[in-house]
């Protein structure tokens, strides 16, 4: 197969008319879902999953329909910024890492500096995912089969060892905070028994008078990632603002001309080794079933930081600690189409939506799809590099909009963001218990970072301790309860040991200055 | 938010066109909540979105059907969600058989499903044994030669515990004198994965499930669960004509949430029956291997009975319950 013809090709189709139409409604689309905190691409692609039909029955192929989603996929993840760094609530949850440095950026006053390069991170990420896909995806799908149960924990491992190993923050501190993340992810339902854990009951059945006081179901469907994230991003942040400026400061201005945007774009060399670790990092997870953005954000941004030659300046407002995240979650979007097309898996909640579409649209998604249907594969692919110019113009231009908010007096926007946090969750979810449990986050945050708490390993652990725990016990299944089924395949093997030992290092520093101060007699 | 009103608004026109003069006594006064309770890309899940998709397309009802997956503890956590909605006419879920498994294992759920409202039975399917073909085997004697040979070291994986993969495993074990290690999965797309990936040793997927795979010749069936050979697989013996006498069948079926109203009830059994006529229902229960014809009300209770008392038996012979 002739791969830069048929891309040629594949772009030139993307290009008709009805094609591009649909490529920037499709972006602008995905851009204000994603920028609606609790609102994500999976949303927004469930909900106009049915009017791809009226666009099937219009255009008579599948392509044009699937064009359409993918451009609001990638809309979204360029959104999903735009609340983050403007608002400190994480628009989606790819977007959550965002948070990190981009909020601090916007309370510096650099807000349009942060936007740029999430924007031209996003944009980087996505174009090299997308010469990834076009070149490999056959090939990298039989490596995403290589990744079993042992190595998915390897890599989940690693992904925690990074935010341990070589962080600024207080060491304790940042374990406990893990800790917390996993107990709060382990509430639900034990996947391999079934059994029920951590649902509490009812806390009042030991006295009649006050039984059915508190309704503790919605426990059940254990502790959704985006309540504890806008809970800490939204509410906590809040709170904290409020207490440490008591409620005098305004926004400082940012000054948004065409000269700033510009200034902000000539800056962004200075990001672009987070852009290229997000990249790569970010394609990489992003193809393993089970995965996803979200994770491939998060991964992104520790890994930054452990290379990071001033690990202080991360949390307060390091451009390569929003070029990261951005350029992940954008490449790992991408990349989570591959297992999708060429496996039938889908790698996450918005690919299985997409999937389903497939299958609706009369597709078989699966490791014939490439070669028994490349009408329809090369001119999606062909969308993806149009889709991701759009989205970087269209969310370019609309910089100056998104930046008039921060323009607001603090005291305007602190109830703003309340709002939008109890909206968020809501419409995340449906149910006031969700509503009720976010607040509840907020308030723990807070404390939490009165005591100088590091936050986001606790988010870290809610993102990933679902996906850890189930691999790592089907492991041991396999294993008859043996640890060495990590060590000894030749994947998970080498990943382990690189975890094992970035754990260790605060260790090793240790011993080594205590050594240093008092040397052997 | 204005953009979802929009949406809202044109939907709400799509479907006026297409009903009116239609008359229902009760319709869907807001979006049906359509629980699933399975993860995303498992059988299920195709399915729930598949008929989801015929609603929309042939402008079936008023109101969307917003799929939501609850796939904890093999279905406890839908079935508890199930249990304890506020609106129970505007809550129906597409059944696995932990429907009937779930509860019998787990009685501290309080879950009685002859509570739930019979919507419609959609389909039965089926169950074919699935190795890698890497393993080199092409018959079910090889494949017992083989597993027999393994002991431990064989591995099945499959969707849940207790769950139909692990009935059918566990009889397979008994049958035959096998010691097969069974691995719980979250769901079947994530079993067809790890055999394609040859992580594990065999599967007992759906054919829904196991269909791309199969199509690209990376596995092979080599037996089906079935009562008569599959017109899609006709030289796939069944376990049957092998000597044991044992089927197993998964209900695809819809429910209404416990406490739904007979209208209600009513207004679902005539959607669903109308999506089974669809010729998308019809092409796709013959492409994916279904069997089974649309069953409701108590018919459809009587079916729940049934299949209550049997996993019951299957159950207790393999020790999960008392």
């Amino acid at each position: 197969m002739d791969i830069i013809p048929a891309l040629i090709d594949g772009i030139y189709q993307a290009l008709a008319p009805i094609n591009l139409a649909l490529c920037v409604i499709g972006v602008i689309v995905g851009l204000f879902v994603g920028a609606m905190p609790g609102l994500g691409s999976v949303n927004g692609v469930a909900i106009l999953l049915p009017f791809t039909f009226v666009i099937q029955d219009i255009t008579g192929t599948a392509t044009s329909p699937m064009i359409f989603l993918a451009a609001i996929y990638y809309g979204a993840m360029y959104g999903g910024a735009i609340s983050s760094i403007t608002l400190g609530i994480p628009g989606a949850s790819t977007a959550v890492a965002t948070t990190f440095d981009g909020r601090p950026l916007a309370l510096k006053g650099k807000a349009e500096l942060a936007l740029v390069t999430a924007a031209i991170a996003s944009f980087i990420g996505a174009t090299v995912a997308n010469v990834f896909f076009t070149a490999f995806a056959p090939p990298l799908a039989t490596v995403a089969l290589k990744f079993g149960n042992p190595e998915i924990f390897a890599l989940m491992l690693l992904a925690f060892s990074t935010f341990i190993g070589l962080g600024g923050d207080d060491i304790p501190k940042t374990l406990i905070s893990i800790a917390l993340g996993l107990v709060l992810a382990t509430v639900g339902f034990d996947i391999i028994t079934g059994e029920p854990r951590l649902q509490f009951g009812d806390p009042f059945d030991l006295f009649p008078a006050t039984a059915g006081l508190i309704d503790t179901t919605g426990f059940s469907h254990g502790i959704r990632f985006l309540v504890l994230a806008i809970g800490v991003y939204g509410i906590g942040e809040m709170i904290w603002t409020i207490n440490s400026t008591r409620g005098e400061v305004t926004m400082t201005e940012a000054n948004v001309t065409f000269r700033s945007v510009l200034s902000a774009i000539k800056q962004f060399p200075k990001a672009m080794k987070g852009t290229m670790v997000g990249s790569f990092l970010g394609f990489f997870v992003g193809i393993l079933p089970a995965a996803g953005a979200t994770p491939g954000s998060l991964m992104a941004y520790g890994v930054t930081k452990m290379f990071s030659r001033d690990k202080e300046s991360y949390g307060k407002g390091n451009v390569n600690g929003v070029a990261a995240p951005e350029a992940a979650n954008n490449s790992a979007s991408t990349g989570a189409m591959l297992p999708m097309m060429t496996l039938g898996i889908p790698g996450s909640p918005t690919t299985a939506v997409l999937l389903a579409g497939m299958v609706i649209w009369g597709l078989q998604p699966g490791p014939l799809l490439f070669s028994e249907q490349p009408d329809f594969v090369w001119p999606l692919i062909g969308s993806f590099y149009v889709s991701n110019l759009v989205a970087v113009l269209v969310n370019l231009a609309f910089i100056p909009v998104f930046l008039w908010m921060l323009r607001m007096p603090f005291t305007i926007l602190a109830p703003m963001i309340f709002v939008l946090s109890v909206i968020g969750t809501y419409a995340a979810y449906q149910n006031m218990f969700d509503v009720w449990l976010m607040l509840l986050f907020g308030i723990g945050a807070y404390l939490l970072r009165i005591l100088d708490y590091p936050l986001a390993p606790a988010v870290l652990a809610i993102v990933l301790g679902p996906i850890a725990e189930p691999t790592m016990r089907q492991s041991l299944i396999l294993s008859d309860g043996s640890f060495s089924i990590f060590f000894t395949r030749p994947i998970s093997g080498p990943i382990m040991i690189v975890a094992v030992i970035l754990i260790l290092l605060p260790v090793l520093n240790w011993l080594r200055v205590s050594m240093r101060k008092s040397p052997p007699v | 938010m204005s953009l979802s009103k929009i949406i809202g608004a044109s939907a709400l026109c799509l479907t006026m066109l297409g009903t009116a003069g239609i008359a229902q006594a009760w319709e869907p006064t807001k979006p049906v909540d359509f629980v699933i309770m399975a993860g995303k890309g498992g059988g299920a899940d195709k399915m729930a979105r598949l008929m989801q998709s015929i609603v929309e397309k042939e402008n079936l009802s008023n109101r969307p059907l917003v799929p939501t997956n609850k796939p904890g503890g093999s279905g406890a956590e839908a079935l508890v969600h199930m249990k304890g909605v506020s609106d129970p006419d505007h809550t129906i879920m597409v059944t696995l058989n932990s429907f009937f498994t779930t509860p019998l294992r787990q009685p501290g759920l309080d879950v009685d499903i002859m509570k739930f409202a019979p919507v419609g039975r959609m389909a039965e399917d089926t169950f074919l044994l699935w190795v890698h073909k890497d393993e080199g085997i092409t018959s079910f004697e090889q494949f017992l030669e083989q597993a027999k040979s393994r002991g431990k070291g064989w591995v099945m994986g499959g969707t849940g515990k207790n769950s139909e993969d692990n009935i059918i495993t566990d009889h397979l074990n008994e049958a035959y004198g096998l010691s097969i290690k069974y691995i719980p999965y979250k769901g079947g797309g994530a079993v067809a994965k790890d055999l394609a990936g040859q992580q594990i040793t065999s599967s007992v997927n759906n054919p829904s499930e196991a269909l791309g795979f199969y199509e690209s010749g990376d596995v092979i069936p080599l037996v089906a669960f079935t009562d008569e050979r599959l017109p899609m697989f006709p030289d796939v013996p069944t376990l049957k004509e092998t000597g044991s006498d044992f089927s197993y069948f998964m209900q695809r079926a819809v429910v209404g949430a416990p406490g739904m109203s007979d209208d209600a009830l009513g207004y679902f059994t005539d959607l669903f029956s109308k999506v089974y006529e669809s010729e998308a229902w019809q092409e796709y229960k013959s492409s994916k291997s279904l069997m089974g014809d649309f069953m409701a009300g108590s018919d459809l209770t009587g079916y729940w009975d049934t299949q209550r008392e049997r996993h019951t038996t299957i159950l207790k012979a393999s020790g999960a319950i008392k």
